[in-house]
């Protein structure tokens, strides 16, 4: 599928002298715009209200564009590493704005299907393209520290929460002054459906500004006292070559796979019941020593940590190695687990402090993965092969929220549950992180026989990689 | 910053540090922006 000359890969190779930190600006663009994703709890209510449905009815929204999420990068990851950053950013763009302008037709005019179709089915497409838009290009610019640029840009994401958050609380006061954004005020259809075409507009000035920015490095080049030499010298990293379509027939791919979603999945289980945990571990008969106003603090802390892990620990990782720092989120996240179902309800701190470090590990093993996969495949598709692992992430997102409402549902009712009802299904994610610590014990490196060629390919010459 | 690429007689060109001081700015101040939103949220948490 050609792409218009502007935005061909040919069109944005960098000249000698290029300043490579304009490139993490232009992926946070990208980044910063689809993490709003994970914002959407705030017009939730406004949206049942609206379209007088249920909760549910209303969640499968998201659940649509997670799905979409994981299958676009999937589907179009190897068109993503062939076109290049900018044709990818746009093409995510596009439909990430799409999205919200037909979601915004769709609530205008009450029609849920529409919103399904716009915020999650095209939305979700704009969501997979553009989350793995800037990677495979961050990597081939920060050769000495992979780690670091991945976690500028997927911390990115995390971020994107933080402000459409607020934001859209403020935007919603506008468009309807009734609403005050504490709790127990609504706001109406009309203005979820005015702030989603002001999203739109504004996230589409945002990711072309990344689109427009972004380069790629010449052939060859490589920053200044780069020996990749040292590269070569540390265990588990490859200087070769792995195509995606051969990268998915090695156990390592597998064995990542079920790493990323043994690690997100335990992860969703505190994020789904962040609010209510905190109130069930601490009630007393009808009552909780946790206010509602506390616990959505909590919420605030737990993505910010979430959003500080994926910089923090991905960047540790240029210096600890990729496989010690997954034992790291998966082994003292079994510990932490066990604290937190055995030790959780004896005082806040205890529970506040393992939740936040487990979010923290959480957001750590989004931004170390593409790393992890440059150290195993090389660079070559190492964007396609993301794309590909990231349906670990859409499986996770049924799987997590299928396991704590699942265990919480057997126990009791919402409002009357206490620390004890959690212990199950914090037990099955002590057993899911050891699956996958287990996993990333057994990744060895790539077998010579899945390496591409010596002659290294051109970015053009892709889709004719060798398929053994 | 860099290695000349490879590639023969192309110029080199340096990146205006006003364009990365505004990148930066641009996705800097959301960012900001949402820090201080959810540091005053966690805040409730510790009594603030």
């Amino acid at each position: 599928m050609a792409v218009p000359s502007f935005l061909a890969r040919e069109r944005i190779v960098a000249r000698p002298g290029f300043n490579r930190w304009l490139i993490p600006p232009a992926a946070l663009a990208v980044h910063l715009c689809i993490g709003q994703a994970y914002a959407t709890s705030v017009y939730k209510t406004a949206l049942v209200e609206h379209f007088d449905t249920s909760l549910t009815a209303i969640g499968i929204i998201f659940s649509i564009a997670i799905v979409m999420l994981g299958l676009s990068a999937a589907i179009f990851g190897t068109w993503v590493d062939k076109n290049g950053p900018r044709a990818a950013m746009f093409t995510a763009a596009v439909f990430w704005v799409t999205g919200f302008l037909v979601g915004s037709l769709g609530i205008a005019t009450e029609q849920l299907w529409l919103l399904y179709f716009g915020y999650g089915f095209l939305g979700g497409i704009g969501l997979g393209i553009g989350y793995i838009s800037p990677v495979s290009t961050l990597i081939k610019w920060f050769p000495d520290r992979p780690g670091l640029a991945t976690g500028m840009a997927i911390m990115g994401f995390g971020g994107g929460a933080l402000i459409a958050s607020p934001l859209s609380r403020q935007l919603m006061n506008v468009y309807d002054p009734g609403y005050d954004g504490t709790a127990g005020t609504v706001p109406s259809g009309n203005a979820v459906a005015m702030l989603f075409l002001t999203l739109g507009l504004v996230y589409l000035a945002f990711m072309m500004f990344g689109a427009f920015i972004i380069r790629v490095p010449a052939e060859g080049w490589r920053p200044d006292g780069f020996d990749p030499a040292s590269v070569k010298a540390k265990s588990l990293v490859t200087t070769e070559n792995v195509s995606a379509g051969n990268a998915i027939r090695t156990p390592q791919f597998w064995l990542l796979w079920t790493v990323l979603f043994c690690n997100v999945t335990a992860g969703i289980g505190i994020l789904e019941q962040a609010a209510p945990m905190i109130q069930d571990f601490f009630r007393d008969g009808e009552t909780s020593a946790v206010a509602a106003a506390t616990a959505a603090g909590f919420v605030g802390l737990l993505s910010l940590f979430n959003m500080g892990g994926r910089f923090v620990w991905s960047s540790t990782s240029d210096y600890i190695g990729r496989k010690p720092i997954y034992m790291v989120y998966l082994g003292v996240g079994i510990v932490l687990y066990v604290i937190l179902a055995t030790l959780g309800s004896t005082a806040t701190w205890i529970f506040v402090l393992t939740a936040a470090v487990i979010i923290s590990f959480y957001g750590g093993g989004f931004s170390t993965a593409p790393a992890y996969l440059r150290d195993l495949f090389g660079t070559f598709q190492v964007g396609a092969i993301h794309g590909r692992l990231l349906t670990a992430w859409s499986a996770a997102g049924v799987a997590g929220p299928l396991i704590i409402n699942g265990v919480l549902d057997s126990r009791g009712t919402p409002g009357e549950l206490v620390a004890g009802d959690y212990r199950p299904a914090l037990f099955i994610m002590v057993g899911l992180l050891a699956v996958g610590f287990v996993a990333n014990l057994l990744i060895k490196p790539v077998a010579s026989k899945w390496h591409e060629p010596k002659a290294a390919p051109s970015p053009s010459t892709q889709e004719a990689s060798v398929v053994r | 910053m860099s290695s000349p690429a490879p590639t023969g007689n192309q110029q080199t060109s340096h990146t205006p540090v006003g364009l990365i001081a505004f990148a930066w700015t641009l996705v800097g101040v959301p960012l900001a922006y949402g820090l201080y939103n959810a540091v005053k949220a966690a805040s409730a948490l510790f009594g603030g």
